[in-house]
């Protein structure tokens, strides 16, 4: 399959792609290539102009910055699978970055490229959401940063206004008492998450749940931010009792759909299935 | 709309390559239709099969989800690139030796995902072997002598690399061997 023909630029700069994306309304930007080139192969997605931005040094790399671990949004799944700092201190988004597609996906797929997709069977947003990351995008007014949690908001659909660009994700390290974690039910053939739960939970010295955030994909029309698994497990003793009460409330704050791999009802069950593996994992 | 035609440069086993190409052309049909390069094969042509596989820049990438255009300026490595019909390549030695094959089609795309595994992870487990054959399909062999067949190489490739040191830069063949041997990251 070849795609309809397109005018193709290449950007130097954040600055340049701007630029090319406010004069060229048609134009969307080129990372890794491997959401965009698959639907425009398909042809479900027909942009005029494709503004190459994978040669921006500036949207590279992986930083420690404070308390954060900022990643450029070139960065590549397989770089952040593999970043010792990512893998110490953000595992779950290690297990979710080593897990997404396959090896060559991996060495081309970036994380603002799959972040600014929106897939709603995508493993990062997830883990996004659970460790409360902060997405600066760069636009003609400059810098603005949006929270992860606010960032997705249906299928392909996303919070980043018209003609701005991902620039880096921000995540902060998490406490020292804060455990977390990644599980998925992938898709037999595409690999996709057919439900994947993400979930950073405190328990303090006594054993008391401090503090959770859990996130849910695949099951919804976007990833949400499971709030009542969260109410359910704060200021509750980790033990195995309070995470099957959590975790029946897994479903409660999607909009969980079916398709023809898999019903509502079955969605909503894998749901708690995977909130309780993923807690089991990060309390017991 | 009239495709806009971009001049590309890459290094192809060695060779540079200049050539004014349609943007919306892919790696594959560069490799194949430009450059004659019929080893590597169009399985599914939708990311999932992986006979497209070559190495980007030392990175095992499926070609049917690249533009040529992507890979201006980058060094690319094809099944035709990775050994001589004298002197194969461990790989290629591998799937000999252990029978990693039966039609055939599947190979060069199986042969340089597991050159890119290899040279990331010069001894895999099985585990790890199996993880990174994923983004491969072989509706032959069931797998089981395609992961004997990279075991096989990845032992010849460590006992040919006894002191890596200094011996390496003198005697270092060219090409992609070379390339196998190498540590590092590209930026």
């Amino acid at each position: 399959m070849i795609p309809q023909a397109f005018a193709y630029r290449r950007a130097s700069s954040v600055a340049e792609a701007i630029a090319i994306l406010q004069e060229d309304s048609g134009a969307k930007l080129l990372a890794g290539g491997h959401s965009l080139l698959p639907l425009m192969k398909m042809r479900l997605a027909n942009p005029a102009t494709l503004v190459d931005i994978s040669g921006v040094k500036e949207l590279r790399g992986i930083q420690r910055v404070g308390d954060e671990m900022v990643i450029g949004a070139l960065t590549t799944h397989a770089e952040v699978a593999k970043h010792p700092l990512i893998r110490t201190h953000l595992p779950a988004l290690a297990e979710a970055a080593a897990r997404i597609g396959d090896l060559q996906v991996r060495n081309r797929g970036t994380i603002g490229g799959n972040l600014a997709h929106a897939d709603p069977s995508s493993d990062l947003p997830a883990v996004a959401i659970a460790y409360d990351a902060r997405l600066t995008v760069m636009g003609p007014a400059g810098r603005d940063v949006l929270a992860a949690e606010d960032f997705f908001l249906g299928p392909m659909v996303t919070a980043l206004p018209d003609g701005q660009v991902i620039s880096s994700v921000a995540v902060p390290i998490p406490a020292s008492n804060t455990r977390s974690a990644y599980v998925k039910c992938p898709h037999p053939a595409s690999g996709y998450a057919v439900v994947g739960v993400a979930a950073a939970v405190a328990v303090s010295a006594d054993g008391t749940v401090e503090h959770a955030r859990i996130s849910v994909t695949g099951a919804a029309d976007c990833a949400y931010r499971a709030r009542q698994v969260e109410e359910a497990l704060v200021g509750k003793t980790a033990s195995l009792e309070t995470v099957h009460e959590a975790a029946q409330y897994a479903a409660e704050d999607g909009w969980i759909g079916s398709d023809v791999y898999a019903s509502e009802e079955y969605r909503r069950h894998l749901c708690c299935v995977y909130t309780k593996r993923v807690l089991q994992k990060v309390l017991l | 709309m009239e495709g806009s035609k971009c001049s590309v440069t890459l290094s192809v086993n060695g060779t540079s390559y200049t050539r004014e190409v349609e943007a919306r052309l892919l790696l594959v049909h560069f490799l194949r239709d430009e450059l004659g390069l019929t080893g590597t094969h169009v399985g599914c042509d939708t990311s999932q099969c992986g006979a497209c596989t070559v190495l980007l820049d030392r990175k095992a990438v499926k070609s049917c989800t690249v533009l040529a255009v992507q890979a201006d300026g980058c060094e690319v490595t094809t099944i035709e690139g990775l050994g001589r019909i004298d002197k194969l390549h461990p790989l290629q030695e591998g799937f000999w030796e252990k029978h990693g094959l039966q039609c055939g089609f599947c190979t060069p795309g199986v042969i340089m995902t597991a050159a890119g595994l290899l040279d990331e992870n010069p001894h895999p487990t099985e585990e790890e072997i199996r993880e990174g054959l994923e983004g491969v399909i072989c509706r032959c062999t069931g797998y089981q002598n395609i992961v004997r067949a990279i075991q096989y190489a990845a032992d010849r490739t460590h006992q040919a690399e006894p002191e890596p040191v200094v011996e390496v830069a003198a005697s270092a063949p060219t090409g992609a061997q070379d390339s196998l041997r190498q540590e590092g990251e590209d930026a």
